[in-house]
């Protein structure tokens, strides 16, 4: 049985990872696979998207027409369980500003959101974490993301380049299934020959938009998506993945051609139950499980690792959320992928009279640098849009199949721009299933129609709109960091964290060329902006962590007295104890992250293999 | 609907905060009515944060519905002069949006609980602003004079000081109207939604629109 109760554990694991999203997945395929036994801790409840996601399902079958309530808060039927902006019983702690005046509070609803300067924290409680609603986007890197300091002077650089890392992207990639193009774009990198999926048409808006946008010079090409196009030939991928080991081959050939297609219809973000997209639960665990070499415990919460007499980990302690028993488990080896912030709060809450300011913490930056990605939107509704035949432009439920890389490397090195970080434009459109109110818009643009003359406006309208989203990279700063409340603690008993942020100008301004950006991009299509274009970016931006790309607290480096893990990602003052998240980032480049956070995982597990090897660990 | 709401923007959501937002503004500064003891806050329990998604929800299942059969009369009414029938689709209330716009006022949320005070205030000045102009509720009134009291409300940033709060009140009716009618079969079809069908391809548009649009 791989799904084991507390009481059923062994004695000991050669190594136990904490958290089954994007980082604890692919570290669980790779170790597993690699023939050391693992035992994966969740927090959440198990799930299971084979049987538990609706695919099909309408708005109508759902209360509320599925509308967005604080219980769900991205809608009924979002693969999300126990979380959102708040998540049960688990509370964390956030500050509007620096007025002495404003104190922390307790994060509470998902509707008012206070100042932009403020910390919101989206979190889900299930096996897989946030991989079975997550948008998808897959992009990687590129080499001036790993090296930004040196570039332009701010920020930090990465301990290694972007050619260290690239062949664990194509191993990523490979593995899970991303369709996209070879451009040859600065900083865009290229993915070698037969590694990309093939990427599906554009949709119509999307070729329209490409149209225009071309005389404005941005490119719109197609996206990188998480979303098996077609079906993949797992024994080609295996072997290239495994080479020499016939029984990871196996294992991983399987997964692979147990997952069908995407057939281009229902929402992603519920998950998808054939498997077509990337979730760790249908990609990473199967064949972990499989290998006989996994165990995991649903419902475990960590509260901290422990610390043997020779100052190594020794295991962890968590709390079964069934019998609220602290159960304690042993490790020779301690990954912790619990998602940026919430690892850093394990080591921060991992005191002992030899670390009294937590585990993994002797440079003091253990919840330091903390980033989000910068986001601001806007909507266009275009008239050339209106009317069209009726015709199917779905496509991969709610996936963008076009996006705007970042284009303006030259005019940003030279100073043009005012702020030294660029964007990409994120694009959702076409004639997508209306759901509750997405139609909202016609009270606007009829100007108060009803009766039949509003039915005719409906038809008119529908498909027409484009909303553009920007996504940029942000610099990390002094300002911005988690730390434990000294006073709440969360049911289980576990101190919980608050948070600090500030975005600096580089941020702001960044944000206020989106909206400069995508009005010249609306009216360019001869559209009009729905909503109002925002100069001052304080206006235009969203809060931190909005975007949901929280990364940083847990930063990697060369230098053991500024930085908590080394260039693997280990420990510098306790070397069996690994991150695998989006901890380690000292940087977050525009892209969003969770490629590289897989891509960093691979890498890391790889390392720990060869020193376990070694016997060095 | 939830116009307040902080846009994460998973892809759909986006469009659909987006837009709301930019549409509703014109609701947010004048509060509608009166507080009033009809808006008393419903007694049902929220659905919880792991609800059975794989189910076919129907109103009144998870908490008991709110509308007597007068104020019923005076939902549907208004329903159908917003979505009336024609010769594409049929109107609101025969493909059960009522029934949606009772499970919305009645459900144990704070939009839903505020909507609900402007729902049932509304249809309380609708019947007897009625009843003044023509002496009878409005379901009762022929098309012409449901008209005539519509288009005093009917726009927000037209209407005339003393219609500002019933016309707040039309437009959040409407907003729910267009939810519950185009997330139904029927609303999705009248509207050139055809997908939710899984396909062996993505199919390659018509020519007709390429061509409309230059692309071809
Ligand atoms: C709506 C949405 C859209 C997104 N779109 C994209 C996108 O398009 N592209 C992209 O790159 N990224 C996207 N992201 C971000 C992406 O989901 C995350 O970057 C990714 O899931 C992070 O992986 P992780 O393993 O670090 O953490 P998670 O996926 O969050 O997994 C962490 C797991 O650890 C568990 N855990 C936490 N604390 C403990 C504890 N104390 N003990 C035991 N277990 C614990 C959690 O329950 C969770 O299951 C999106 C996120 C959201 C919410
Ligand atoms: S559109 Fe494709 S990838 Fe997305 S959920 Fe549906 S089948 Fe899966």
């Amino acid at each position: 049985m791989p799904f084991v109760a507390s009481s059923k554990t062994r004695p000991e694991y050669d190594v136990i990872i904490v958290g089954s999203g994007a980082g604890g997945g692919t570290s669980a395929y790779v170790l597993a696979l690699s023939g050391v036994k693992v035992l994966m801790l969740e927090a959440g409840r198990n799930y299971d998207p084979v049987k538990e996601t609706p695919m099909f399902q309408t708005p109508g079958q759902a209360p509320l027409r599925a509308a967005s309530t604080p219980d769900k808060h991205f809608g009924f039927h979002d693969a999300t369980v126990d979380g959102g902006w708040t998540s049960p019983g688990e509370p964390y702690m956030t500050r509007r500003s620096d007025k002495p005046a404003d104190t922390f509070h307790e994060a509470k609803d998902h509707v008012a959101f206070g100042t932009k300067q403020e910390w919101i924290w989206w979190r889900t409680r299930m096996l897989g974490g946030r991989t079975n609603h997550w948008g998808r986007i897959s992009l990687r890197m590129g080499p001036y993301d790993f090296k930004p300091r040196s570039r332009d002077g701010l920020g930090l650089d990465w301990p290694f380049t972007y050619e260290e890392l690239a062949p664990y992207y194509d191993k990523v990639e490979s593995l899970v299934g991303v369709w996209g193009t070879n451009e040859g774009l600065e900083n865009t990198p290229d993915s070698p020959n037969n590694t990309l999926l093939p990427a599906p048409r554009p949709r119509v808006p999307e070729m329209y938009l490409k149209k225009h946008a071309a005389k404005l010079g941005i490119p719109v090409i197609p996206s990188h998506m998480a979303i098996m196009s077609r079906k993949m030939n797992g024994a080609r991928i295996a072997k290239a993945l495994h080479p020499g080991d016939a029984n990871a081959q196996k294992l991983s050939a399987d997964g692979i051609n147990a997952r069908q297609a995407c057939f281009w219809a229902t929402p992603c973000g519920r998950g998808c139950n054939i498997k077509a997209n990337y979730q760790s639960t249908t990609v990473n665990l199967p064949p972990a499980l499989a290998s006989g070499n996994l165990d995991i415990v649903t419902d475990a919460m960590v509260r901290e690792v422990s610390v043997g007499a020779d100052g190594k980990a020794a295991g962890v302690h968590y709390v079964d959320k069934k019998t609220r028993q602290d159960v304690h488990v042993k490790g020779r080896i301690v990954i912790l992928a619990a998602s940026g912030c919430e690892s850093a709060r394990i080591l921060l809450n991992s005191r002992s009279a030899r670390f009294p300011d937590g585990l993994a913490n002797s440079s003091g930056k253990v919840g330091r640098y903390l980033m989000d990605t910068v986001g601001a939107g806007l909507t266009g509704q275009i008239p050339a849009l209106e009317n069209l035949p009726v015709f199917n432009d779905e496509g991969a439920g709610g996936s963008m199949h076009s996006y705007v890389p970042w284009w303006l490397y030259k005019e940003q090195l030279a100073g043009k721009l005012g702020f030294a970080r660029g964007y990409h434009i994120e694009i959702s459109t076409g004639r997508q299933m209306p759901g509750a109110g997405s139609l909202g818009f016609l009270d606007s643009v009829t100007q108060g129609a009803y009766g039949k003359r509003y039915k005719e406006e409906a038809r008119r309208y529908y498909g027409s709109t484009i909303h553009l989203a920007g996504r940029g990279e942000m610099i990390p700063n002094d300002d911005s960091f988690c730390e434990i409340d000294p006073d709440r603690k969360d049911a289980w008993g576990i101190p919980v964290l608050r948070f600090k942020f500030k975005w600096s100008d580089h941020e702001t301004k960044q944000a206020a060329h989106m909206h400069a950006t995508f009005r010249s991009m609306i009216e360019g299509m001869g559209g009009r902006v729905l909503g109002t274009p925002q100069t001052d970016g304080n206006k235009a931006i969203y809060p931190g962590g909005g975007i949901i790309h929280e990364v940083g607290t847990t930063c990697m480096g060369a230098d053991p007295k500024a930085t908590v893990l080394n260039p693997f990602c280990q420990a510098w003052d306790v070397k069996n104890l690994f991150v695998a998240d989006g901890g380690p980032f000292v940087s977050n480049a525009d892209k969003n992250p969770t490629l590289s956070i897989m891509a960093l995982a691979w890498r890391t597990c790889d390392h720990v293999m060869a020193e376990m090897k070694k016997g060095n660990i | 609907m939830n116009i307040t709401e902080f846009p994460r923007i998973s892809r759909r959501e986006a469009i659909q905060w987006v837009i709301a937002a930019g549409a509703s503004a014109a609701l947010m500064p004048s509060q509608a009515f009166a507080a009033d003891a009809s808006a008393a806050a419903p007694s049902g329990k929220p659905y919880g944060t792991d609800p059975l998604l794989n189910h076919t929800y129907h109103p009144g299942e998870l908490w008991p519905l709110t509308l007597g059969p007068d104020q019923r009369g005076t939902v549907v009414a208004l329903c159908d002069l917003i979505i009336p029938a024609d010769d594409r689709s049929p109107s609101a209330s025969a493909v059960g949006v009522p029934d949606f716009i009772d499970e919305w006022i009645s459900a144990p949320y704070a939009q839903q609980a505020a909507d609900r005070a402007v729902v049932l205030d509304g249809l309380k000045w609708i019947d007897a602003e009625s009843g003044r102009r023509f002496g009878r509720p409005f379901a009762g009134l022929d098309a012409t004079q449901q008209t005539r009291i519509a288009d005093d409300i009917a726009w927000l940033p037209k209407a005339k000081p003393e219609h500002q709060s019933a016309a707040t009140f039309f437009a959040l009716f409407r907003n729910l109207v267009t939810t519950g009618f185009y997330t139904t079969p029927a609303g999705m079809k009248d509207i050139g939604f055809i997908g939710n069908v899984a396909l062996a391809k993505f199919p390659d548009p018509p020519k007709e629109a390429l061509a409309k649009l230059g692309l071809s």
